[in-house]
């Protein structure tokens, strides 16, 4: 058997209060497209990271053949010949394709003088290679997706290298763009370059990869052939037996309907949406990354109008245009990037917390500061929000507590619909179980809630009814007397059509 | 955190350590160098500095609230000159000939309006277009100079109206009009911005604008309130002092947008906003009017005046990014 071209032996790595990567290997033979597996927040990216040069290990190490070697920055990657290519591009729109594919290593006359035509020359040979359909001058702004990643691709081939790292490559991919990627992968193969292929996508793994790694929680759960591997048994190492997935058995009354989207269709990005949530229930929406869940609940806040469809909010159609329209009508959005979207950081708890109804609260023209503070109270009391006191700077607070305050300010409006999306991101496991135990009890208290979540054990663990989402569609709506992990894992990577059942 | 709160006491309480120093370091080193008997820190001269500091100091206090909101305002030296020539021209109109001084109010109403107007039809357009504040100021500190030299050309607009210069002139307390008028105004903001709804929703909106959208507060009128504001003081500091001087020249308040947000910024305000005090302003309007007297007091010219105060501006910006890294991982740059 080959040596293995890269070898990640052993890898360790912890943050503050979470062991991101434990006593994790993978090796990539030459010529081999090796599948990199798990559910988000199992440590893929962590791992990839490490190899990047981007995070340093706390133990193990990183071989290139026999040498072992130290990842000091993404330079030393580099330059080891270990290839990037990201699910989110990085490239200069402005710029032609030639530009961004020698960015910083442009080929040189004298006095500095950039030498184009030997630039659109080695360009050229590289998108020969690749069988694109544009030439070194087009400018990278004018192309597709699918295209820009081919550039990517080609910055890729002007290093020697020795391991390419696809990152969830076909996320935004049409079938067609698909077909040409697998064929540049197939000669990156034959090329004898070791590939790692990281992917949610089942059909896609089974298609091309030799062999699958599966990571869970940090933990390295094996690596298997290919070949003698099935959807199941890899869905089964992904997920564990030690599920610890106490389903939410809470059967507490429903009330009436409190939200009902019909028919509702946004573009691309989804498509023929159906679905109600009632007074007292917990929905949880899963999918991939890029499902168009967020969309949804941006539609619904009226960040984003919809090309079609409405939403009636007890029984009656409404329009909704604005965040400030949402309000009004009692719909409230706890949103994805807690710190861009959902907090002031600069500003303090109390000031956070009252933002939305600061102008209903006012005396006279003054901002009535002990009701604010009272609200606070109320809420920091409510939901054990742990701060020394409301004039301390969100920013200084820990993700938990920040996400609380997210939902207090919320909950102080009264809202009928409470959404979430991500409700645990970047929280770690103590505060999350508290966010979820927050979650059942505000559902138990009557509010309809709206879970989004990339995380299958939060889903389960916290919704009545799970939507299962795939590429904009939704695929179908399980109770969760009848979800299992398999059959949820099949709907959101969109095997087979399971709207019928 | 303890290193956050130092380095907050540091940022807020350093325009005052710095206006200290320079208290001390003028008049020691006056002792020495100045040609004239009299000390630095005289009575009457620390008035005539507060007095000296209110044209630009009312403007900087409107400059820190549109700042704070993430906007900027280069048009107000312009609008100042506007203002002014509106207020010394009216009072000559032969519709205004039978109200004898009652034209002061009427001509200072009609000034101020104008500057309330040509602020807030930038803020409109910044609103309702989406263009950088930035852009838009820039494109209308152009304009409205242009105005301004449309009007009279390069002469000078011109009229003296005693009981108006008597007014300006004078003395409460002490303290002339135009400080009164600093002080005031820099009351009335502060209270504006810690007491009221706008204020504290202008904070939020500099600080994250997508928080304050999704919080269903309405950034467009905000902002516009804002530009009103700046635009209103702009032609409040204008009238103030052309009450006295009584005439205007077309190039005058030139470069004042600079010097305005010379002395925000050096009173602590952050420029990406969200983050500054009217106070902190008032105190870096003050620091500035030391520096540029106390350098005259020793004997330095004017370009040296520019090169030092240029100097410390950057000096402040560097440690007060210092203050910022610290128990921050920066991407280094």
């Amino acid at each position: 058997m080959t040596d293995p071209i890269l070898r990640l032996e052993g890898i360790v790595k912890t943050f503050p209060g979470v062991r991101a990567l434990d006593n994790v290997s993978l090796s990539v033979l030459p010529g081999e497209v090796h599948a990199l597996m798990g559910e988000n927040g199992a440590g893929k990216s962590t791992l990839m990271k490490v190899l990047g040069g981007l995070h340093q290990p706390d133990g193990g190490g990183i071989y290139m053949g026999r040498d072992r070697i130290v990842m000091s920055g993404p330079l030393e990657a580099k330059a080891n010949g270990i290839v990037f290519i990201h699910q989110e591009l990085s490239l200069a729109e402005e710029l032609s394709v030639a530009e961004n594919i020698y960015l910083g290593e442009l080929p040189r006359k004298s006095f500095g003088r950039v030498d184009w035509s030997r630039l659109a020359e080695q360009t050229n040979a590289i998108l020969k290679k690749l069988n694109v359909g544009f030439d070194a001058r087009t400018l990278v702004g004018d192309l597709s997706i699918a295209n820009q990643q081919m550039v990517e691709i080609a910055r890729a081939l002007t290093v020697d290298a020795k391991a390419v790292i696809f990152d969830e490559p076909t996320a935004s991919l049409t079938d067609a763009e698909k077909v040409v990627l697998f064929d540049v992968i197939a000669d990156l193969k034959a090329d004898g370059v070791g590939i790692i292929y990281i992917s949610h996508r089942m059909e896609e793994i089974f298609k091309i990869t030799d062999r699958i790694t599966v990571l869970r929680d940090g933990e390295y759960q094996g690596t298997v052939e290919t070949a003698n591997a099935d959807e199941e048994s890899v869905t089964q190492m992904m997920i564990g037996r030690k599920l610890d997935l106490s389903r939410n058995a809470s059967h507490h009354e429903l009330g009436d309907v409190a939200i009902e989207v019909r028919g509702l269709s946004c573009g691309g990005l989804y498509q023929e949406i159906d679905f109600e949530i009632y007074r007292g229930e917990v929905v949880g929406f899963y999918g991939l990354v890029g499902a168009g869940r967020t969309e949804i609940a941006e539609t619904l806040f009226g960040l984003r109008d919809p090309s079609a469809g409405k939403i009636l909010l007890d029984g009656q159609e409404v329009r909704i245009h604005s965040p400030a329209d949402a309000i009004a009508r009692g719909i409230s959005l706890v949103p994805e990037d807690r710190k861009g979207q959902g907090l002031v950081l600069g500003m303090n708890c109390r000031d956070n917390m009252t933002l939305p109804q600061v102008d209903d609260l006012k005396a006279g023209p003054f901002v009535a500061e002990g009701a604010e503070i009272a609200i606070f109270d109320l809420y920091r009391d409510r939901l054990d929000i742990r701060t020394p006191g409301w004039k301390q700077k969100v920013g200084n607070l820990s993700g938990g507590n920040q996400q609380k305050i997210v939902i207090g300010k919320w909950l102080s409006m009264h809202p009928n619909v409470l959404i979430v999306d991500e409700p645990t991101r970047g929280i770690d496991v103590g505060s999350k179980s508290e966010i979820h135990n927050l979650l059942r009890g505000l559902a138990a208290q009557g509010y309809a809630v709206m879970v989004i979540s990339s995380e299958m054990p939060e889903v389960l663990h916290v919704s009545d009814r799970i939507v299962a989402m795939y590429s904009g569609r939704i695929m179908r709506t399980f109770t969760s007397d009848e979800v299992t992990e398999d059959s949820l894992i099949q709907a959101i990577s969109g095997l087979g059509d399971h709207r019928a059942a | 955190m303890k290193a956050g709160k130092l380095s907050d006491a540091l940022k807020k309480g350093a325009i005052w350590g710095f206006i200290l120093l320079e208290l001390i370091f003028f008049s020691v080193a006056g002792q020495f160098l100045s040609l004239s008997d009299s000390a630095f820190m005289d009575l009457d001269n620390m008035l005539l500095l507060l007095k000296q500091s209110a044209p630009i100091g009312i403007i900087a206090i409107g400059m820190t609230i549109v700042m704070i909101n993430g906007n900027i305002d280069l048009s107000v030296g312009a609008t100042f000159a506007i203002a002014a020539i509106v207020l010394l021209d009216s009072m000559t109109w032969p519709i205004f000939a039978g109200l004898g001084d009652w034209v002061i109010p009427v001509s200072w109403l009609l000034a101020l309006t104008v500057g309330t107007l040509l602020g807030a039809l930038n803020g409109l357009i910044v609103w309702k277009t989406g263009v950088d504040a930035f852009i838009v100021t820039l494109g209308a500190m152009l304009g409205y100079r242009g105005m301004v030299f449309m009007f009279n050309g390069e002469n000078p607009t011109s009229h003296l109206n005693w009981t108006l210069v008597d007014f300006a002139e004078a003395q409460l307390l002490g303290i002339h009009t135009p400080t009164w008028f600093l002080l005031g105004v820099t009351l009335a903001i502060w209270f504006v911005m810690t007491r009221t709804v706008h204020g504290r929703n202008a904070y939020a909106i500099g600080d994250n604008r997508e928080a304050a959208v999704n919080a269903g507060i309405r950034v467009g009128p905000h902002m516009m309130i804002n530009f009103a504001i700046i635009g209103f003081l702009a032609a409040l500091s204008a009238v103030v002092f052309y009450s006295e001087s009584g005439s205007v020249n077309p190039n005058d308040g030139q470069l004042y947008e600079l010097w305005v947000i010379t002395a925000v910024v050096l009173g602590g305000t952050k420029i990406t906003g969200g983050a500054g005090s009217v106070i902190g302003t008032f105190g870096g309007v003050i620091a500035i009017q030391l520096l540029r007297k106390g350098l005259g007091h020793i004997g330095a010219d004017t370009s040296t005046v520019n090169l030092v105060i240029g100097l410390i501006l950057i000096a402040v910006l560097i440690l007060d990014r210092q203050l910022n890294i610290r128990g921050k991982e920066e991407l280094k740059l």
